[in-house]
């Protein structure tokens, strides 16, 4: 039964994946992004990763594709067409798209309990979120607490986006209102 | 968005909803799915939503723009207030377990505080990062009435690309 849905999402994801590509409208390829994130958070919901699966869903499909519709806004929603050879970007998306495959013969099947990264720290995370910490969620167990460190670092990197995103489209513009006004 | 009375009347049920939801998933992330971030961007997207249908210039009175950007730092400011806390209390940089007398709590309260911490700075720079994309297109097109919704832009500009 998993092999099944396991099966039609990843079809619906690289049949989108196509058709995302292969589209001229912007506006139609911006909805099929939020679509593709959805498909997304399904595949992650189905290997068990709820956490990752809620914030694709959110972030991914809901917020990303307003920002994009917005870009679009300021930018316009036409496509430059450059009529140029494919040759040489099939070439690299063969050649890398072989090289990743042949490297995921050699790694561990998912969820292997023998695969080096599930045997190394993990456990000790599992464990600890047990003895010391006593919340269920080892997810925000480990983000909040065991690598508060790099969760600091993710909400700074965040808010540094934030101040870019208004260095470059907020604050000057509202000061020159006044001149285009005039 | 004056003539689309469905979506005026949907969004003003579902509004409430939607921040409630962001707390609980917030609140709740010790125990389910969920957290700072992911209720952070619920929370946003309440305002985001609200934006869509109102209008750019009636969320702007209801969560001015001042205060969107000092709440960014805010979140930052505690999840970092937390981490000194536990310095001055005597132990490591975002070390919880000395925050109270009982190591487990002091956990929970850390975690508490972090992740609201997050929640925080992702919801407001969410709203912060809709207001300059949404702001920048009206100012462009030189509206001064900015009640316009920036929706019906955004279908403007898909329609007829200017």
């Amino acid at each position: 039964m998993e092999a099944i849905v396991d099966f039609a999402l990843l079809t619906l994801l690289a049949l989108l994946a196509v058709g995302i590509v292969r589209l001229r409208s912007l506006f139609g390829a911006a909805m099929l992004f939020g679509i593709y994130s959805l498909l997304c958070a399904a595949i992650f919901v189905v290997l068990d990763a709820v956490d990752v699966a809620f914030t694709e869903a959110a972030v991914g499909a809901g917020i990303s594709t307003i920002l994009i519709l917005g870009t679009l806004s300021i930018t316009g929603a036409k496509l430059e067409v450059r009529h140029t050879s494919p040759l040489a970007p099939l070439m690299i998306t063969t050649v890398i798209g072989a090289a990743l495959i042949y490297a995921s013969i050699d790694m561990p099947l998912v969820g292997d309990p023998n695969a080096p990264a599930n045997l190394h720290i993990a456990p000790e995370y599992i464990e600890g979120t047990r003895a010391d910490i006593h919340i269920p969620n080892v997810v925000t167990a480990v983000l909040a607490s065991y690598r508060g460190y790099d969760t600091l670092g993710e909400v700074t990197v965040i808010f540094t986006a934030g101040i870019g995103v208004l260095a470059l489209l907020g604050r000057s513009r509202r000061k020159r209102k006044p001149v285009q006004d005039d | 968005m004056e003539h689309h009375i469905v979506l005026r009347v949907v969004a003003k049920i579902l509004i409430p909803i939607i921040l409630l939801f962001a707390l609980y998933v917030q609140f709740h992330g010790d125990y389910g799915p969920g957290g700072g971030f992911q209720a952070g961007v619920i929370f946003g997207s309440g305002f985001i939503l609200y934006a869509l249908i109102f209008g750019l210039q009636a969320t702007k009175s209801v969560l001015p723009p001042s205060v969107v950007h000092s709440m960014t730092g805010l979140g930052v400011l505690l999840y970092t207030g937390v981490g000194v806390a536990g310095m001055l209390k005597g132990g490591n940089f975002l070390e919880y377990g000395v925050l109270s007398s009982n190591p487990v709590a002091g956990q929970h309260l850390g975690i508490m505080l972090i992740e609201l911490g997050v929640g925080i700075t992702v919801s407001f720079v969410m709203v912060s990062l809709f207001y300059s994309f949404a702001g920048y297109r009206q100012q462009e097109l030189g509206h001064s009435e900015t009640a316009t919704n920036t929706q019906a832009h955004e279908q403007e500009t898909v329609d007829n690309p200017l």
